[in-house]
């Protein structure tokens, strides 16, 4: 077994998704197939190997510090699912 | 004449010898559409008000002599770029209302060019499949036979341009979402070099592979197309400055001097024989063309899929975690706690695989497990790149089927995720490694589905991509054979 439905559970907490019971049982059994062949992996050695994150050469990139127009504040807001006007509503956090 | 069934550069002889006009070919595809898109499924959303004024803007622009080869062409757009003012899904139901205050950086330079846009293509939900059955607005049929699927993520684009429900179409390339859906509704399709073209205005999947790029009839279009959407943003750090070449005059380069490298790997176990036939017949054409051919060695490739498999995901995790509910898309509204919003919010939007991605690739970053998943992936990755480095030291083009089977039948493999992610196993590594591929035609399968063939190059050498696809194209009776819908 390389994944449980505990661990499921808690890592659908940790993307911040309500998973039902049925889901982490279909999930677990579907990710437990595809690490086991994820795990194909560990056939090459990587030791000395250095990471690629990136194909090409990325480099920070800096601009000029030059104001530029922003988006109106009403477009800003206009596909808030709910808002007053000046800013987004959301519940409360405690 | 069919105008809807032609091609850019011949639409735009007639425009230019005003022998019809972008009105008439913009409304010519939408009555394509009424006629055949009940049978094929490619679009989620129309914009026929905002293209007509478009068209006839374009007409002007050709009226003064000022419109270049994409004025006032209809093309469609993968609905995971995003356009002002037309509604941008990803194929979720969490976007389903999702209307963009702003375009994409390749919308604006098409529509710098004058083109038209027609509406948004139906993908699998955020670019996140290899079949298109993962759409939340349902899921489109192969034009050529309506049981089977039409490849994903960029399924409707390249339905929508086989159907010539447009005339071409953009779509984006994560691990083989342009070019194996191209190979399976038999179209050309280009994934460009990364950081070739802006993915600013691309709803990101996996940021480090995703890649917008042309779905086309032909080889021609796909050089018209490129060179349009090519070129340095500075709205995206990852776009490259470097100076964009006339595609088009790649074309009519013979082949001769050119080195064709076949890697052995991608032809071994689980080939479909018919695939495998096709690619050879290719071949033969290619060598008849002028071609030396090279057998080369991809050592590493089986491993992509899993490299694949988990920095995807990881970056995926990472890229949704911004649809929250709370500046854009769908919002539970009986939560009253805010993380309760979360949690309800996307759960009821995202679908089942993007669920999936999303627990896996958070399951591989989170502590632990990172140096078991990720970095082992990333490190497998350099050996991938690397593999190609020593390939393009000794050839200037990789031949290989697109995927190794034809289009399967709806439904067929959608109760097995692995056994779908397997489909992508020959496109996955050009992404790794952030090389040119592309997907032309080479042959029909008995069953009457499109075989397609891969061409990967070095990066930044599209132009041998199209040179040596153009030649094939011109030695192959393919073009302009049509499904019959």
């Amino acid at each position: 077994m390389n994944i449980s439905k505990e661990e499921v559970a808690k890592v659908a907490h940790l993307a911040r998704l309500d998973l039902s019971e049925q889901e982490v049982e279909a999930i677990t059994g579907q990710l437990d197939r595809i690490l086991g062949y994820v795990a194909k992996l560990n056939e090459i050695d990587t030791t000395d190997v250095t990471p690629t994150t990136h194909a090409l050469a990325v480099h920070n990139a800096f601009r000029d510090d030059v104001v530029h127009p922003s988006l109106p504040r009403q477009e800003a807001l206009a596909n808030g699912p709910r808002q007053n006007g000046e800013a987004f509503v959301v519940p409360r956090v405690i | 004449m069919d105008l809807h069934a032609l091609t850019i550069h011949e639409l735009h002889q007639l425009f230019t010898r005003k022998e019809t006009s972008p009105l008439h070919a913009t409304q010519a595809v939408f009555d394509r559409i009424e006629q055949v898109e009940g049978r094929v499924g490619a679009y989620i959303s129309l914009n026929r008000e905002k293209a007509l004024q478009q068209a006839d803007e374009a007409g002007k622009r050709l009226d003064r002599g000022q419109g270049g080869p994409l004025c006032g062409i209809p093309l469609s757009i993968k609905d995971v770029i995003c356009t002002k003012g037309l509604r941008t899904t990803a194929g979720s139901k969490i976007l389903e209302t999702f209307i963009p205050p702003y375009n994409a950086t390749v919308i604006n330079k098409l529509e710098e060019a004058g083109a038209v846009i027609i509406g948004k293509t139906s993908m699998d939900e955020f670019a996140m499949g290899s079949a298109n059955e993962n759409c939340a607005f349902g899921v489109p049929a192969n034009p050529w036979k309506a049981d089977f699927i039409c490849g994903g993520s960029s399924g409707g684009s390249a339905a929508a341009v086989a159907a010539d429900e447009c005339i071409a179409s953009l779509g984006s390339d994560t691990g083989g979402s342009i070019r194996q859906p191209a190979s399976h509704c038999g179209v050309v399709g280009l994934k460009p070099t990364y950081g070739r073209v802006s993915r600013f205005g691309l709803l990101a999947y996996a940021s480090s592979l995703d890649q917008i790029g042309p779905l086309t009839k032909d080889v021609r279009d796909c050089a018209l197309m490129l060179n349009a959407i090519s070129g340095y943003d500075g709205s995206d750090s990852t776009s490259v400055n470097r100076p964009v070449p006339d595609y088009c005059a790649a074309l009519t380069d013979g082949l001769r001097g050119m080195t064709i490298g076949i890697p052995r790997e991608y032809f071994g176990e689980g080939l479909d024989p018919e695939v495998e036939k096709s690619v050879h017949g290719a071949l033969a054409k290619l060598r008849e063309a002028g071609a030396e051919v090279a057998d080369v060695s991809l050592p590493h490739t089986e491993y992509g899929v899993a490299a694949y498999y988990i920095i995807a995901p990881a970056e995926a995790s990472s890229n949704l975690a911004r649809y929250d509910g709370v500046r854009y898309g769908l919002r539970d509204m009986e939560a009253d706690l805010l993380i309760e919003m979360y949690k309800k919010s996307r759960s009821r939007g995202f679908g089942d695989e993007v669920k999936r991605r999303i627990i896996m690739g958070t399951y591989a970053l989170s502590s632990g497990y990172y140096d078991a998943y990720y970095k082992k992936a990333s490190q497998v990755r350099t050996l991938i790149v690397e593999d190609y480095g020593k390939a393009f030291s000794l050839c200037d083009v990789l031949v290989s089927p697109v995927t190794p089977t034809p289009a399967w039948k709806i439904g067929e493999k959608s109760h097995d995720p692995l056994s779908m992610y397997l489909s992508d196993v020959l496109t996955i590594p050009a992404n790794l490694a952030g090389i040119p591929g592309l997907s032309v035609p080479c042959g029909m399968s008995r069953a009457g589905l499109p075989i397609g063939l891969q061409m990967q190059a070095a990066h930044f050498a599209e132009e041998k991509l199209l040179r040596a696809a153009y030649n094939l194209e011109q030695r192959l009776d393919l073009v302009g054979k049509k499904p019959t819908l």
